[in-house]
Order: structure tokens, then C-alpha cells, then sequence
């Protein structure tokens, strides 16, 4: 039952994601690309760059998306379902306890304790599209592009639209 | 009325927020407080509050409260749908657009030329989060729980929901026995 794995796997990652949408990308990979191999690896990685070229929440593109190419439109509905509304739930009926969240060591904790296991989600996650770039654009290109691409985003500041749509521009103009 | 309004405010803080869920908080508090003040500074600040300690995209869980305290359900649901839809629509469009012309080389070009850039973004997320870490738990700690990770996510190929739910229940109790110490100290003297 595909609808059924869809909404369990959006709703998995993202009540598992502390952190905010970020946080939910590896997670989502580990689900999507690795245990239920609906996407490759490179395939989730266009779906990421083009998604970030995008504004808006990136936890709810990715799911649209994925829930779209999975079992089409309704599968789309249903991971955008899974993906917001048990915490929107939550928000509304937890909103009278507010003071109790705000200063609850519990909370702080969590979301601390939490960050250590994302960091290393994000990092590996961030080797293996380096080193699968490398293998099939030669380490030149790779470099270019991932060095380029830090110093305008972190250094210059430039748009990250700009930054995704430079680096396809560079694509068509010497890796085509 | 305040459906209108709704949807105008949470389609263009959706609209405007690069960079993620966060980015659009600011662009969430200008609609909320000060273009169609349904609430004040303070109870903004209540609800990113909460938003913050629940799990999952800050945006939406904005989203839905203010949604259901303007006008109930309906506005939740309309708050919700107008951050979400049209950039999941802009995403299936462009994709769909790319992979069908998919058979080019130019288009072919593109793509490969997206991963290192996207393993970059990544890496700059990680390495926030790393930071996060550091001034949160202490480099000594953060050290630790680091290690754990990368043996049990990498060479064990434990499932990181596992591990994020080994980390929760350790922060967990390590808080119960941290806040009850003092506490049983203080009754005490």
C-alpha cells in the first residue's frame, strides 16, 4: 500500500526532525533513498537543488514533491498531510501550555541533544554528493563549482537562487 | 475577510522566504504583528516558542496556530495551504519541465553541475549545526556524541530515527536527574 509507506515515512521524519527543515533532509534520504529506494541518490540531489532554488519551506517542497513522483498527485496530498499536520495539531492544543514549554530544561535539552546526530546526517550526506560529483565530472569542475559556490554564498552573500541557477548555467556551458 | 487576509499574508511570507523555513519567520512576524496585527509582539513570541520545542517545519507550525487563532480551523487549514501550495506547484512544474527535457545534453549538464553545489549547501548546514552543538552542549560532549553518531550511522548502519530517539531519551534523563537534584537538596537544607 503505497499511500500507507508514503504518509509513514513523512510523518516519521518529520516529527524526528528537531531542528527544523534541515534537519529533515538526511532523514528523509535515509527513508526515501535508502530503505525504500524510490529515488537514487542523484535524483534526490536535483529534487534538493532545485527545491532550494525555490523559496519557501523546504521540508513541505521536498515531500510535495517526492509524494508526487511516488504515487502521483495523491500521493503528493498525502506526504504534504503527513508532513504538517501532526504538528500543526499540536500547536493548537499545546498552545495553553506555552508558559510550561518556554521554560521546561526538557525542551532545551532535547533540542540540543539532537544536533550532534543531524551535524553528522548533513556531513555525510554532503560527502557522498561531493564524491559521486567528483567520480563523474572529474575533480576540476567539482571544485570549481562547490568552492564557487561557498565563496559566493557565504562570502559574497549572493542569492541562493542565484547561486543554484549559476551553477546550472555553468553546467550547460561546460559540462554539456 | 481575515480568510482573505490569511492567504494573502501566509502566500507572500511563503512566497518572499528563502533559505527555508526559517528565513520566512521575520516575513511571518511582519504580516502577523505588523501589517494585519492579529496578534502582539509578545504572543508572537509565545508561538515561535513553541513552535521552536516541537519537531518539524517551523513555517507551518506557524502557519497553523496563528491560522486557527484568527479564524479556526478554516484558517489554519487556508494559513497552511497558502504557505505550502504554490512553491510544492512551482517545484513539480520546473521539475517536470527539466526531466522532460531530460534527453538533452545541455539539460544533462545542468544537473551534474548541481550536485557539488548542493553538497555544499549541505555541508554549510552541517557545520551549523556542529556549531549549535559546540556552544549548547560544550565541545566536550559535543565531541562524544559526535563519534557515537558517525560509528552507529556509518559503520553499524544504525537507522538515524533510532539514533535520534536514543539521543532524545538520553537528554531526557539526564534533565529528570539534573532538575530533581537541587530541588531535593534545597527540601532538604
Amino acid at each position: 500500500m503505497i499511500y500507507l509507506q508514503v504518509f509513514w515515512v513523512f510523518f516519521i521524519t518529520n516529527i524526528l526532525g528537531y531542528g527544523g527543515g534541515p534537519s529533515t533532509i538526511p532523514l528523509f534520504q535515509a527513508e526515501v533513498v535508502e530503505h525504500y529506494g524510490w529515488l537514487t541518490l542523484k535524483e534526490f540531489g536535483d529534487i534538493l537543488a532545485i527545491a532550494n532554488a525555490l523559496p519557501g519551506p523546504i521540508a513541505t517542497k521536498m515531500s510535495g514533491y517526492i509524494g508526487y513522483q511516488v504515487a502521483g498527485p495523491l500521493g503528493s496530498i498525502v506526504a504534504l498531510i503527513a508532513t504538517v499536520l501532526p504538528t500543526a495539531v499540536a500547536m493548537v492544543f499545546l498552545f495553553k501550555f506555552v508558559t510550561l514549554f518556554k521554560s521546561s530544561p526538557y525542551v532545551k535539552e532535547l533540542t540540543k541533544s539532537v544536533q550532534p546526530v543531524v551535524a553528522v546526517l548533513l556531513l555525510v550526506l554532503a560527502y557522498q554528493f561531493i564524491a559521486s560529483a567528483w567520480e563523474s565530472n572529474g575533480w576540476i569542475h567539482t571544485a570549481i563549482l562547490a568552492l564557487g559556490s561557498f565563496w559566493a554564498m557565504e562570502r559574497i552573500k549572493v542569492h541562493p537562487a542565484l547561486v543554484i541557477g549559476g551553477s546550472l548555467a555553468y553546467g550547460a556551458l561546460f559540462l554539456s | 475577510m481575515s480568510y482573505k487576509e490569511l492567504f494573502i499574508g501566509f502566500t507572500r511570507s511563503g512566497l518572499l522566504g528563502y533559505g527555508g523555513g526559517p528565513s520566512a519567520i521575520p516575513l511571518i512576524r511582519y504580516e502577523a504583528v505588523e501589517r494585519f496585527k492579529w496578534m502582539n509582539d509578545d504572543e508572537f513570541a509565545e508561538v515561535l516558542a513553541l513552535g521552536n520545542a516541537l519537531p518539524g517545519p517551523i513555517a507551518t507550525k506557524m502557519a497553523a496556530y496563528i491560522g486557527y487563532k484568527v479564524k479556526g480551523k478554516m484558517g489554519a487549514l487556508i494559513a497552511i495551504l497558502a504557505q505550502v501550495v504554490p512553491t510544492v506547484l512551482a517545484l513539480i512544474a520546473l521539475l517536470s519541465t527539466l526531466y522532460a527535457m531530460g534527453e538533452s545534453r545541455m539539460i544533462k549538464g545542468m544537473i551534474a553541475a548541481v550536485g557539488p553545489v548542493i553538497g555544499m549547501m549541505l555541508a554549510v548546514m552541517g557545520y551549523q549545526f556542529l556549531k549549535k552543538g559546540w556552544v549548547g552542549l560544550g565541545w566536550k560532549a559535543n565531541i562524544v556524541m559526535l563519534v557515537i553518531s558517525f560509528l552507529a550511522l556509518e559503520l553499524l548502519n544504525i537507522h538515524p530515527a533510532i539514533m535520534i530517539v536514543v539521543f532524545i531519551s538520553y537528554a531526557m534523563i539526564k534533565t529528570y536527574f539534573s532538575t530533581n537534584k537541587p530541588d531535593t537538596k534545597r527540601s532538604v537544607s
